[in-house]
């Protein structure tokens, strides 16, 4: 599957991109999976990634916990925690 | 007119009340709560808000219902400034009215805590050393447990 990933703040820095599509094997079910299939890609992403306590994610523009679903379907941002007002 | 703006651009608060208000008499109270860029140390040359558009505007809106639900609120109006900006400039304007006090202090208040731990920005510190990204606060979640 296809998926929109977006990202920010530091997390954008070390990605060393804003967004990307990528294609995603098929036992890739929620954030928490997709997290660990793109620490698993390179270091890249697990620098950015790695630490899921620092990491907070929204799946179509709206904040979700590591267990939500994802679909190809999907836009899926990452994130800290955010340090607006 | 829009109660949310996420924009680039000062704004004016004398003219955003009175946008709001119109030609209604029926409030008897306006509360108006202004964010500032903050330098307490002097060395802070700007600030930089990175948000996610889109979601900033959807958070907010969802931030603002919440706050219509549970308040008799006649007006809200939250204004969020994104980009570089200097210290002592206006980030963020929050302006709640209804017909008594108390719901208008507590509106903005609940808004002003919600919109810091849900609206998606993050500052970023410039100062001689380099730019440096500004943790989240402990004490901003904690101020959610309040509202519940």
């Amino acid at each position: 599957m296809t998926m929109q990933l977006v990202y920010f703040s530091w997390i954008r820095e070390r990605v060393g991109k804003s967004e990307e599509s990528m294609q995603l094997p098929g036992d890739v079910k929620t954030v928490d999976d997709l997290i660990d299939h793109l620490c698993s890609i390179n270091e890249v992403y697990q620098a950015a990634l790695g630490n899921k306590s620092v990491v907070r994610v929204a799946v179509n523009q709206t904040h979700v916990n590591l267990d939500h679903p994802v679909t190809d379907a999907d836009e899926v941002a990452f994130f800290p925690p955010v340090t607006g007002g | 007119m829009a109660r949310i703006s996420v924009q680039r651009e000062d704004f004016q608060i004398a003219d955003e009340i009175a946008a709001l208000r119109g030609d209604r008499t029926d409030m008897g109270a306006i509360v108006t709560f202004t964010g500032t860029v903050r330098d307490i140390t002097g060395e802070l040359k700007a600030m930089t808000l990175e948000h996610y558009p889109g979601m900033t505007e959807a958070e907010l809106g969802r931030v603002a219902d919440e706050a219509e639900k549970r308040w008799p609120l006649v007006g809200c109006r939250v204004i969020h400034r994104y980009g570089r900006l200097e210290p002592g400039d206006n980030i963020v304007l929050v302006i709640t009215m209804s017909a008594h006090r108390h719901a208008a202090f507590e509106a903005a208040d609940f808004l002003m805590d919600f919109l810091k731990s849900r609206a998606p920005f993050w500052k970023m510190e410039e100062t001689d050393n380099g730019g440096q990204w500004v943790d989240a606060k402990e004490s901003d979640s904690d101020a959610l447990k309040r509202w519940d």
